[in-house]
């Protein structure tokens, strides 16, 4: 862990003098910032931010963490000549990666928001709530992007890979969902569309904020019956549970994957 | 030092090794070379733990290799391409590495005055050009004063002072009973500093033994015109 620890550390140092790291953070000050400028309250200003969470973050953190895997390998491939296992250098440089963009994420968000909002506990439960769901986004979606980084040599194709299972999952997803509800209507759905919801992340994290929050403008149809069925403590129970799956399953089978990789 | 028997390495439907054994002595400088895809940097990183054999063992210092990390304690290596994170300074890059052991850099100081890499290591690898790139490969490898020096091209992209402080260097390395392990496709540069030599070809071994063994059985003084024409033998 010590080792994982060490590694993860210069790579939070490499990303904090990275341009793109920096425009990253930049870019949800500034959002965040306008969104203050434009609507004086904090729950609007929560529910825009929240739409672009939604879409960007997944978005960011999958080409962020393909691009430096790939960026990487060369020097990945040195550390490896070291006395030091592959489990603890791709442990360390998505921890490492993972913090540098959460904390890009909570910085650019946070901060402005801190400064802007009026002092509520209740407003104060929504910034929280906000950055713990963008911060899954990060984690999950940079697993997922390593994941298939490990599976794929060639650049091109993890790029695109990762980049259908965004277009998949922030776009395509709900739509296929919606026809299928609209197909089968006559049918009980409540069952099949809790599964619907668990097994697409970004769903997870809308759902997550629904059942905390009144944001009507993010309800999503499959969103609607989680927060109808299982109520708030249970809703968000499953969710973070299987929040966490999505981040756990990526990350061992990468690791198991990277293990036996000849480099 | 290390002895490789029956090492067969396959990706996919590519055959990438044939069957190679070999031993290399402690104390010797052993060149490998062969053309462009023929198997030289599979057999370094079958080495090195980086590619996983499809057969066969490899035993470095008295360890089977059996996918622990620890005998690598004892390895040095200088990849091909020096490529470092762009953000990270020379001395960060170093201070990782340091990081991952446990010993003390015993030839950090010497190797970066060696390599006159004083003033760069304070810039970001970014800055860096190629060679010197190459150079801070060079004191990573170097730095723990390894039994085992492996060294992939190490001479693409260095000035000739730096090529010939290599050199130097590799020469010590050979005065102190290391071992050390080098591709190039510079004859020249080999014959300089190799005793032995393995070529490769389609991986397979086809020579492996002293260089003036070579020279002796293709009646040839320079080790480029022997290795051309021990090729040509093998066309016939």
């Amino acid at each position: 862990m010590r080792l994982s620890l060490h590694i993860g550390w210069y790579a939070i140092r490499d990303v904090a003098r990275n341009r793109w790291g920096l425009l990253y953070t930049a870019f949800f000050l500034v959002v965040t910032v306008g969104l203050f400028q434009l609507q004086a309250q904090s729950a609007k200003v929560a529910v825009s931010l929240m739409s672009i969470c939604l879409f960007l973050i997944p978005l960011v953190s999958s080409l962020f963490g393909t691009i430096y895997f790939y960026n990487s390998r060369e020097f990945v491939e040195l550390v490896l000549t070291q006395p030091v296992n592959r489990r603890t250098v791709y442990f360390g440089m998505f921890c490492g990666l993972g913090a540098s963009l959460v904390a890009g994420f909570i910085l650019g968000v946070g901060l402005p928001y801190l400064f802007f909002m009026t002092i509520s506990q209740e407003q104060l439960l929504s910034l929280l709530l906000l950055l713990a769901v963008g911060s899954f986004l990060t984690v999950i979606f940079l697993a997922i992007s390593f994941l298939l980084a490990t599976i794929l040599d060639d650049r091109g194709k993890g790029l695109a890979a990762i980049l259908g299972v965004w277009l998949f999952t922030a776009l395509v997803y709900d739509g296929l969902v919606m026809l299928a509800t609209m197909a089968f209507s006559d049918y009980p759905l409540e069952t099949p569309l809790l599964i619907a919801v668990v097994t697409n992340p970004i769903d997870l994290a809308r759902v997550t904020l629904l059942v905390q929050t009144d944001w009507a403008a993010l309800m999503g149809y499959t969103g609607a019956v989680f927060n109808r069925f299982f109520g708030t403590s249970l809703g968000v129970s499953i969710a973070v549970v299987a929040l966490c799956l999505w981040i756990v399953t990526p990350v061992l089978i990468g690791l198991r994957q990277f293990r036996h990789k000849d480099l | 030092m290390i002895e490789i028997s029956n090492l067969h390495k396959r990706f996919s439907k590519f055959v990438a090794l044939h069957d190679v054994s070999l031993s290399i002595k402690r104390g010797s400088v052993t060149g490998i070379i062969g053309p462009n895809g023929s198997g030289k940097s599979t057999l370094i990183k079958c080495l090195l733990g980086l590619v996983n054999p499809t057969s066969g063992t490899i035993t470095i210092n008295g360890s089977v290799l059996d996918g622990a990390c620890d005998y690598r304690q004892s390895i040095g290596y200088v990849p091909q391409i020096a490529r470092f994170p762009q953000d990270l300074t020379g001395n960060e890059i170093i201070d990782i590495v340091k990081g991952l052991r446990k010993e003390p850099a015993t030839l950090e100081r010497e190797l970066v005055e060696r390599f006159d890499l004083r003033h760069e290591l304070a810039k970001r690898t970014r800055a860096l050009s190629g060679g010197t790139r190459q150079k801070l490969s060079m004191v990573l490898a170097g730095m723990y004063d390894p039994e085992l020096l492996i060294l992939d091209e190490p001479t693409a992209g260095l000035d000739p002072v730096s090529n010939i402080r290599l050199k130097q260097f590799i020469a010590d390395h050979r005065d102190q009973k290391r071992t050390v392990l080098v591709t190039t496709h510079i004859m020249s540069d080999l014959d300089e500093m190799a005793d032995e030599v393995v070529i490769i070809i389609d991986g397979r071994i086809r020579f492996a033994g002293p260089i003036r063994e070579l020279k002796l059985q293709t009646g040839e003084l320079r080790l480029e015109v022997a290795v051309a024409r021990l090729l040509e033998r093998e066309a016939a």
